[in-house]
């Protein structure tokens, strides 16, 4: 029945555009969505999967309510990410982008997720799969992208690249696997000493999973209760070892041992959203750490060197690509529940990928850095100072 | 009075410090204090002075610290400033690191340099490289510290010296101090950088006792981190050391001095 409404209501815009065509196009679009506003549904309540609970009696709701901003809002954020990598991995094949390059497309709906449970004055450090979150974080495609090919308007003014991006409250962007997280829980220990009822989420991937350094930190998070959400991004691979080559437990959302903990489907953005609100919800209540499982998946190999078919076959891809894309849910769901029209997303689609290709277009004629910055930033707050250069009789001056 | 008056006024002028420091041994000694305890005043004074510093490290809070260098400190500041952790140095270190990309001021303790090892990814990738890697989005005022070097029949695992490997790290501060004046002086420049500062202590001086001025127990005395000084005049060959093997150097000019050599003893702090 609502298919059938949906249809009809479709063919009725149809046929007053095709009047409309002799006003000007904008003009016609402007009357469409002015229309629009009265057709679509505000708000709709959606089932979720119900969520795997590991030392809770209860856990986050079985539906959740999606405004139709929100989902514009996910999607264009969303579609965002994706295009943003497939431009990235264009322009590195171009030799454009150099140095790592690890693409975050098919997890999009963790970034976004994560951020709509959370606010921007909370705090969030991740691995080196961190395009993604410094877009959610408020860095813009722009700052990033020129970040990608090393130039001057980059968000690290060309200096750090793929893995070492950083916005207000949010801390990159880390090489070294593992190395994050005890870095998140001191992030939280900041939050819980200045009291400002402010929480970290700190994430790692099933490869950095078996750290030590993680249990060290589950460790002390639980004891001195931090405000800390544990968040594994399960996309079964580590790299090129799958889980369980890896784990001798794949069961990542009960390895806190002692830390409550939740397995979350990762391709869903709602499920993420309302897992995220339980968990922050949690740590604000002072209970202390809380642990997370999103299980997703990575479309893309490790970086660009890798392929990604030499551990895993095409088919898996496609099939992921296929029945759990969190672009595509997202959209079935308000398209299904006429929160939206295919038009409204199209003009999305085409918006994002205007705002991608003047990005790509700024980062690939943006000057690089000066010679100068290759030594500045070694030491804050200091008297500018001299340093060697390539050669001993060269001199850089490093400022801060 | 007058003449913390006149430092105090000059104090930023590097050149009016190293004469001043130069001299300090020969001004009025106020009082005896040995490096354990310049080091313990010099941290108690900092954490009174800014409420975002804090200590934590192994039983450095209710054992007093393994050498007693923090002790009182738990006692005066509590659970909250002086954080006793369990034996995972990567896990605090790192802890430590994220709490000074927050905002705050934290001094690590290794309880020696030997464990900094297990931790030394969070004091050079995660510390030292981040103001470089962030373009100066994201400075890391931390300062790690504790006994360096050699000890007393404590075998190799205990007795590494680890100058020479942070000193070729850019970003980091590396501070090997000898006497109680410089140390007093130099923690409480490194508390106050808003640079990452390795500061090697060793042990071994800790009980060692040394005359400081009036001027010098002031609590806002630091001393610039980076300059050299001289510790003894000479004019014919100088002798350059670092921490406890200043000391030697002391002595092996005196033994000198017999002969007719003088020694001027430089320390690069």
């Amino acid at each position: 029945m609502q298919k059938m409404l949906t249809i009809i209501s479709n063919v009725l815009r149809g046929s007053a555009s095709r009047n409309g065509a002799q006003v000007v196009s904008e003009a016609a679009s402007m009357v469409a969505s002015s229309r629009s506003y009265a057709d679509f549904t505000p708000e709709a309540s959606f089932d979720i999967k119900k969520v795997d609970l590991y030392r809770l009696e209860e856990g986050p709701p079985l539906t959740a309510t999606l405004t139709r901003e929100e989902g514009l809002k996910y999607y264009r954020t969303m579609q965002t990410i994706r295009r943003m990598e497939l431009k990235a991995d264009q322009l590195y094949k171009q030799k454009i982008i150099r140095g790592f390059c690890h693409l975050y497309d098919g997890q999009e709906a963790c970034a976004v997720g994560i951020e709509g449970g959370i606010t921007l004055s909370d705090h969030l450090i991740t691995a080196y799969r961190a395009h993604g979150y410094t877009l959610t974080r408020g860095g813009t495609v722009r700052e990033i992208m020129a970040e990608l090919t090393g130039r001057r308007g980059g968000i690290a003014k060309g200096k750090g690249g793929s893995m070492h991006m950083y916005t207000k409250n949010f801390y990159g962007g880390n090489g070294i696997v593992g190395a994050q997280v005890p870095l998140g829980a001191g992030v939280a220990l900041a939050c819980k000493y200045l009291g400002n009822d402010q929480l970290c989420v700190s994430l790692y991937g099933d490869g950095a999973a078996n750290q030590g350094q993680i249990f060290e930190t589950y460790n002390m998070s639980s004891l001195w209760k931090l405000p800390i959400i544990f968040i594994c991004e399960n996309n079964q691979y580590g790299m090129g070892t799958s889980v369980e080559r890896s784990s001798a437990s794949t069961e990542y959302y009960k390895r806190g041992d002692y830390i409550p903990g939740l397995r979350v489907d990762g391709m869903d953005v709602l499920c993420v959203r309302e897992a995220t609100k339980f968990a922050a919800d949690h740590c604000r209540s002072g209970k202390g750490p809380i642990l997370m499982e999103l299980q997703t998946y990575r479309y893309h190999g490790h970086s660009m060197s890798d392929p990604g078919v030499s551990y895993r076959t095409r088919e898996e891809i496609q099939e992921v690509r296929s029945k759990s894309d969190p672009i595509s849910m997202l959209k079935d769901r308000m398209l299904s529940n006429n929160m939206a029209s295919i038009e409204e997303l199209k003009e999305i689609d085409i918006a994002v990928r205007k705002e991608i290709e003047d990005a790509a277009q700024f980062a690939t004629t943006d000057p690089e850095p000066p010679l100068d910055d290759l030594c500045s930033h070694i030491f804050a707050n200091d008297q500018p100072f001299e340093v060697r250069g390539a050669t001993p009789w060269t001199k850089l001056t490093s400022t801060s | 009075m007058a003449s913390i008056r006149c430092f105090l006024r000059s104090g930023k002028s590097a050149v009016s410090v190293v004469l001043r420091r130069e001299f300090s041994k020969t001004s009025p000694a106020a009082v005896q204090v040995n490096v354990r305890d310049a080091l313990n005043q010099a941290m108690d004074e900092e954490l009174e002075r800014d409420e975002r510093v804090f200590l934590l490290g192994e039983e450095v809070a209710q054992y007093d610290g393994a050498y007693k260098v923090s002790r009182g400190l738990w006692k005066k500041y509590g659970d909250k400033r002086i954080i006793d952790t369990p034996i995972t140095e990567m896990g605090f270190a790192g802890i430590a690191v994220g709490a000074a990309f927050a905002g705050l001021r934290p001094i690590c303790e290794f309880m020696t340099w030997n464990f900094s090892m297990q931790a030394i990814d969070q004091v050079i990738n995660s510390a030292a490289k981040t103001y470089y890697m962030s373009a100066g989005a994201q400075p890391v005022p931390i300062v790690f510290r504790g006994p360096n070097g050699s000890s007393a029949g404590v075998a190799a695992q205990h007795s590494q010296c680890f100058a020479a490997w942070y000193g070729h790290c850019p970003g980091l501060k590396v501070i090997s101090p000898w006497s109680a004046e410089d140390a007093r002086g130099l923690l409480k420049a490194a508390i106050r950088d808003n640079n990452p500062v390795v500061f090697l202590e060793n042990e071994l001086m800790y009980g060692v006792p040394f005359d400081l001025s009036e001027e010098v127990m002031h609590k806002d005395f630091v001393l610039p981190i980076g300059k050299a000084k001289v510790e003894r005049q000479g004019t014919h060959i100088t002798l350059v050391s670092h921490s406890r093997c200043v000391g030697f150097c002391l002595d092996a000019a005196a033994v000198l001095a017999k002969e007719g050599v003088e020694c001027e003893v430089s320390v690069v702090l």
